[in-house]
């Protein structure tokens, strides 16, 4: 594989970019892999990379029913943290921050991270005390939190409304400085090309038609580009998760929301953080290109319909202008949406299942993004070795059934109550 | 923009429901030996069907009442509302 360097850049210039290696190969698919990982998503592509990468496993395909990173990798507003209080979801997501850090390095592939730090706006005294809490729970796992005043959150964001006449003033605010974001198209790209070189075939326009289960056991998967023999077969489906699970006859934790983002036109750098409004759900960045990357509440209904619903759209841009007023001035450049895999605590779900050889990666929520290097890693883990790893153990499958919840936000089972 | 037929109130639009998911469920009868499964079930394993798919609606910004809903979830078309004490024909 070509290496992209400053060296090969001054090299393909001289030749008009016209000699550029492809990123990754077009395969037919084989008989027979030994491990089927079905989602060419970020998820899905970081999996095929570290079972390559760090357990050796390259016999591998990708299969794809659309085209690599088309579903919610793309459609994400690209913020990575780990500002979470309970012990399961931090250390994940630390373990996650570390592999970000790196990732750009280690997939030879800029996936432009920018850890320009979160702020979580908080707007009453009792949010401020929890806000604290969740600081020190942080801060005990080894991640950056930082407890802001008004005062502090007002010289970093000045253009946030600190009236005295608004609804939900701002009384402080916990930033996360380490958080940030980065291009998530690269972060799906990336890890496919490294993938590629490595051994993986990734296959796209593959639809997974069935599955070849007997005495309990995987054995492969019927695909329209034909039957593909598997001894494990991993599902990093996100959204449609419920519609393969129907295939294996199984019932999951997990409806299909829809989730809206939009940007407005680009505009003069104004918000060099992540923000997050306390008093409802709204997230606003500014990317490079000088967007304003918005995004907020699912649309409310079962929904496997990729485009939003303009009522829910109005909601969240309400809740936007309400803590930067400046908003209502920009003109809307593009809104989409992506279906969600909704856990019914909120957390992720990484583990195997009753099948053997067939394992589980959904339940995502609002933040799989994020999660895409540490979910890939111990998802591969997990498939490798036949065991969770110590990481993603808290993310079984059976924890509904025996009341071991990871209910970080306290939304309890309703997923649209938000 | 959803427009949901109340069975009490006729057309309204969505912004005067709020959702109450899968129509479907039934919860375990009272006095019932039930398992740990049959428990799970009922509160958290969801089919979250693509396509027809029976679901609660309650009219929260009309006439309060809960109502069922058949609608695509594909499509976001919808086929049918009853009231809440009304049966399924599946």
């Amino acid at each position: 594989m070509q290496k992209y360097s400053v060296f090969s850049l001054v090299k393909n210039a001289l030749s008009n970019h016209e000699n550029w290696d492809l990123a990754w190969k077009d395969p037919t698919p084989k008989k027979e892999y030994d491990v089927v990982i079905i989602g060419g998503g970020g998820h899905g592509l970081a999996t095929a990379y570290y079972l390559a990468k760090e357990h050796n496993i390259t016999n591998v395909a990708i299969i794809e029913k659309g085209w690599i990173g088309g579903g919610n990798v793309g459609r994400n507003t690209t913020i990575i943290r780990s500002n979470y209080m309970h012990d399961d979801n931090a250390l994940f997501s630390e373990f996650g921050m570390d592999l970000w850090r790196r990732m750009s390095q280690d997939l030879n592939y800029n996936v432009m991270f920018s850890p320009r730090g979160i702020i979580n706006l908080a707007h009453s005294d009792a949010q401020m005390n929890t806000y604290a809490r969740r600081g020190n729970s942080m801060r005990l796992n080894g991640i950056d939190a930082v407890l802001l005043n008004r005062e502090e959150v007002r010289e970093i964001i000045p253009m946030a409304d600190f009236s005295d006449n608004v609804r939900f003033p701002i009384f402080g605010g916990l930033m996360q400085p380490s958080a940030g974001t980065a291009r998530h198209d690269a972060v799906a790209w990336g890890y496919a090309r490294q993938a590629d070189d490595m051994g993986v075939d990734i296959i796209q326009n593959c639809e997974v038609i069935g599955f070849d289960v007997s005495a309990g056991k995987i054995n492969g998967v019927r695909t329209s580009r034909g039957d593909i023999k598997a001894k494990k077969i991993g599902l990093c489906v996100a959204g449609s998760t419920n519609i393969l699970a129907e295939k294996l006859n199984m019932t999951l934790p997990i409806e299909t929301h829809l989730l809206q983002a939009c940007v407005s036109e680009p505009v003069k750098p104004v918000l060099d953080k992540v923000v997050t409004f306390g008093a409802g759900h709204f997230y606003i960045s500014q990317s490079d290109k000088g967007e304003m990357v918005m995004g907020g509440d699912l649309d409310g209904y079962n929904s496997y319909a990729q485009r939003g619903n303009l009522p829910t759209l109005q909601h969240v841009l309400t809740e936007g202008i309400a803590m930067m007023p400046f908003l209502s001035k920009l003109k809307m450049l593009r809104t989409w949406g992506g279906i969600m895999d909704m856990s019914m605590d909120g957390s992720p779900i990484i583990d195997k299942t009753h099948i053997e050889g067939l394992y589980l990666n959904c339940g995502w929520c609002y933040g799989g993004f994020k999660a895409t290097p540490a979910s890939g890693w111990t998802f591969a883990h997990t498939i490798a070795q036949d065991r969770v790893h110590e990481l993603n153990a808290g993310y079984s499958l059976n924890r509904f059934n025996t009341g071991h919840l990871l209910d970080e936000k306290g939304l309890g089972t309703k997923t649209w109550i938000s | 923009m959803l427009y949901i037929k109340c069975p009490h109130c006729g057309m309204r639009s969505q912004n005067e429901f709020s959702y109450g998911g899968d129509a479907t469920i039934k919860r375990p009868e009272l006095g019932k030996e039930i398992s740990d499964q049959d428990w799970d079930n009922f509160v958290y394993n969801r089919k979250s069907l693509r396509g027809k798919h029976w679901e609660l609606w309650q009219h929260i910004s009309g006439c309060r009442q809960w109502i069922k809903v058949e609608r695509d979830t594909a499509t976001h078309e919808i086929f049918n509302t009853l009231k809440a004490n009304e049966e399924i024909s599946l």
